[in-house]
């Protein structure tokens, strides 16, 4: 029998602590438990009874900022949106045919793409643990489909390893494995590590290594039908007369330790890297136009914010349209303000010193993105690959096949550059034409023969000279995080920031969120006590 | 000629005890490593990493959301250490360049842009590049979700 007040299992515990305490206190007791530590968020704010006539007003309207808009809508309050661009959603975006994209300086590129093609600039991918994107995505409607991150037969290229030829990521990866594997077996039975493992460590360490590894009876790692069904085969197994497989030969450790691979296994280990990860149907930005569907008829666009000033009873922003070059001014109670700091440390901002030094604290970093169109998926019909990304070392970075539509006969995008660094500073400062041409000459590496004679058309989006922004992601620094982030993201008066660069969770849409809910939940509380 | 990356990084490090070119990754990237090698010269190093924001021309950005300072017929730029200490220390939206250049590569971009672009004709040296490094500890990236 069960007594309704004594628990009987962790489910039953939880739901009991989640009626009494409400969210947090089941946040917490999860955690406590192991569970949930991956998120922050404790389920959307509940907000409600904002003082008749308290109004806010949100610059700008990407996903911080509309989801600002959209729980203080829900509380009660009268919201402005002011943006500056003609769409809702910021960073999060997609190029489609028809698209034009304008640089600072007006270098102008008109995208090409087939109906239904499109580029993600920005956000691409999204981990399985961004619960809080995860939920106003199912809130709002907006379809998610998976993200193909992890794909074995995809390619890696270095420039200095096997004479620039690219190898596939499964052979190089198990080849990896198997050698480290044998260096490790042969230590151990070397007594090499008999002070630091006991002895029964050891034996189950030699086991590991060699079922893990998939080396010999000798404990080495050489070609084998066995090594075969992890890395591939020379002849793959068939039916009838001819079915035998044949095995293939395994890389020797110098060339393989060329390959860097140990980068990319690397990178799959990382925790916004682990699948599964998810992508909207029909494009990033089905996110943002998900949002303006609830929030929409608050947002006024083309509207470039001037100034931002405040005083004891409210704030007033100024602004000018960007079509009718008539100027304005928007008064509320509070402002939620989630302009790039590359922007707002250039605007006249009436907060107090300690903001006004964290706002020009935080540089960004300038990614690049190429997308380029192809007449038929020749990855998926040549190479058998479906989705995942191949890498190199050359400023491009990689290139990515598409995650959706596999099979069909009409044209695809591939995504023919993610540039970081050095390598997206060289291609941004060229001009759209070298950066397609340096896209297709770096991308033809892993697949020669196809990618030049499919290419259609490309367009580039290099994201620090886009005119709104000026950068893609924030850059904080130990020293900076110490002297500044508090005060960026404190309330200041009736000024709140929020955004991507108000997060620990940087270039990361979950993180803009994030940042949105905690802003406007302070906002609110002080909103209640004045 | 370029200096192989590794030769780069060990000037860097020992000159100024520069970060690793980790601050240079973002919070998404494409994974792996790279091997993308910025030139020693000048005019190339403006060309490869100076122009993707300030422009060909030097003369920057204007009437966007904000601008993008000019170089040319920047008085500013009188100082030598003015554009030294903003390669080191990055100001506003510039992010500091100790985990792209080294400071030869620096010398040698900001002696190019005092003196193409502008009439400041006297070098910058790899000396200065120090002076000025020296004066503040470089920047340690801080990120919990970069790859």
């Amino acid at each position: 029998m069960t007594d309704s007040m004594s628990p009987q299992t962790r489910r039953e515990l939880l739901s009991m602590i989640g009626k009494m305490g409400g969210g947090v206190a089941l946040y917490q007791a999860m955690t406590a438990l192991g569970h949930a530590a991956e998120t922050q968020f404790t389920g959307p704010p509940q907000l409600s009874g904002a003082k008749p006539g308290a109004s806010v007003v949100v610059l700008g309207a990407g996903l911080a900022g509309m989801l600002a808009a959209y729980e203080l809508a829900k509380a009660g309050y009268q919201v402005t949106l002011l943006e500056y661009q003609d769409r809702p959603g910021g960073r999060n975006y997609s190029v489609r045919g028809g698209d034009k994209v304008v640089e600072v300086g007006g270098t102008t590129q008109t995208c090409e793409f087939s109906e239904g093609n499109y580029l993600n600039p920005g956000p691409w991918r999204i981990p399985h643990h961004h619960r809080t994107l995860l939920h106003y995505c199912k809130s709002f409607g907006v379809e998610l489909e998976p993200f193909i991150q992890m794909n074995h037969n995809v390619f890696v290229h270095r420039t200095d390893a096997f004479g620039g030829k690219p190898q596939r990521y499964k052979e190089l990866a198990v080849d990896f494995k198997g050698h480290v594997s044998e260096l490790l077996s042969k230590s151990l039975n070397a007594g090499a590590l008999d002070d630091k493992v006991s002895k029964e460590d050891k034996e189950k360490l030699l086991e590991a290594m060699r079922d893990w590894g998939v080396l010999d009876k000798d404990l080495a790692y050489t070609s084998s039908l066995k090594v075969s069904g992890q890395r591939g085969y020379d002849q793959a197994p068939g039916g009838g007369v001819n079915g035998a497989p044949t095995p293939s030969k395994v890389n020797a450790l110098s060339d393989v330790l060329a390959s860097n691979v140990w980068t990319q296994m690397g990178f799959y280990f990382n925790y916004v890297m682990q699948t599964t990860m998810f992508q909207p149907k029909g494009g990033m930005d089905m996110i943002g136009k998900g949002f303006a569907k609830q929030v929409g008829k608050l947002i006024r666009y083309n509207t470039k914010v001037t100034k931002i000033a405040q005083g004891g009873k409210g704030v007033t922003v100024s602004w000018q349209d960007l079509k009718s070059g008539q100027v304005g001014e928007t008064k509320a109670d509070w402002c939620v303000c989630t302009i790039p700091l590359p922007v707002l440390s250039q605007l006249d901002v009436q907060v107090g010193p300690k903001m006004q030094a964290a706002i020009r604290a935080v540089p960004y970093n300038g990614q690049l993105k190429i997308g380029v169109e192809m007449r038929r998926r020749f990855w998926e019909e040549n190479y058998s690959i479906y989705g995942g990304h191949s890498f190199t070392d050359q400023a491009i970075g990689l290139i990515s096949y598409p995650n959706n539509n596999f099979f069909k006969d009409d044209s695809a995008v591939l995504v023919g550059a993610f540039a970081n660094g050095a390598g997206a500073l060289q291609l941004t400062g060229m001009t759209p034409e070298q950066r397609i041409e340096a896209a297709l000459a770096q991308g033809s590496v892993f697949h020669p023969a196809e990618y030049r004679k499919e290419f259609m058309n490309g367009v580039s989006f290099a994201w620090s000279r886009q005119p709104w922004i000026l950068g893609c992601t924030s850059r904080w620094t130990e020293e900076s995080r110490a002297a500044h982030y508090q005060n960026l993201v404190a309330l200041d008066g009736r000024v709140v920031l929020a955004g991507e660069h108000a997060t620990y969770y940087g270039g990361w849409m979950e993180g803009s969120l994030l940042s949105a809910l905690d802003a406007i939940k302070r906002v609110h509380q002080k909103a209640l006590a004045a | 000629m370029s200096l192989p990356v590794s030769r780069v990084a060990l000037v860097a490090v020992t000159a100024l005890a520069f970060v690793t070119n980790v601050g240079a990754r973002a919070q998404d990237s494409a994974g792996g490593s790279s091997s993308v090698k910025v030139a020693d010269e000048g005019r190339q190093v403006y060309e490869q990493i100076c122009q993707a924001c300030h422009m060909a021309d030097a003369k920057g950005g204007a009437g966007a959301g904000a601008n993008i300072p000019a170089l040319a017929n920047n008085p500013k730029l009188a100082d030598k250490d003015y554009p030294l200490t903003l390669l080191l220390r990055g100001r506003g939206g510039m992010p500091w360049f100790t985990d792209m250049l080294s400071p030869e590569q620096m010398a040698a971009v900001a002696t190019y842009v005092r003196s193409h672009f502008n009439n400041y004709p006297d070098p910058v040296s790899v000396e200065d590049v120090k002076r000025v490094g020296a004066a503040r500890p470089g920047p340690v990236p801080d990120c919990t979700t970069c790859n």
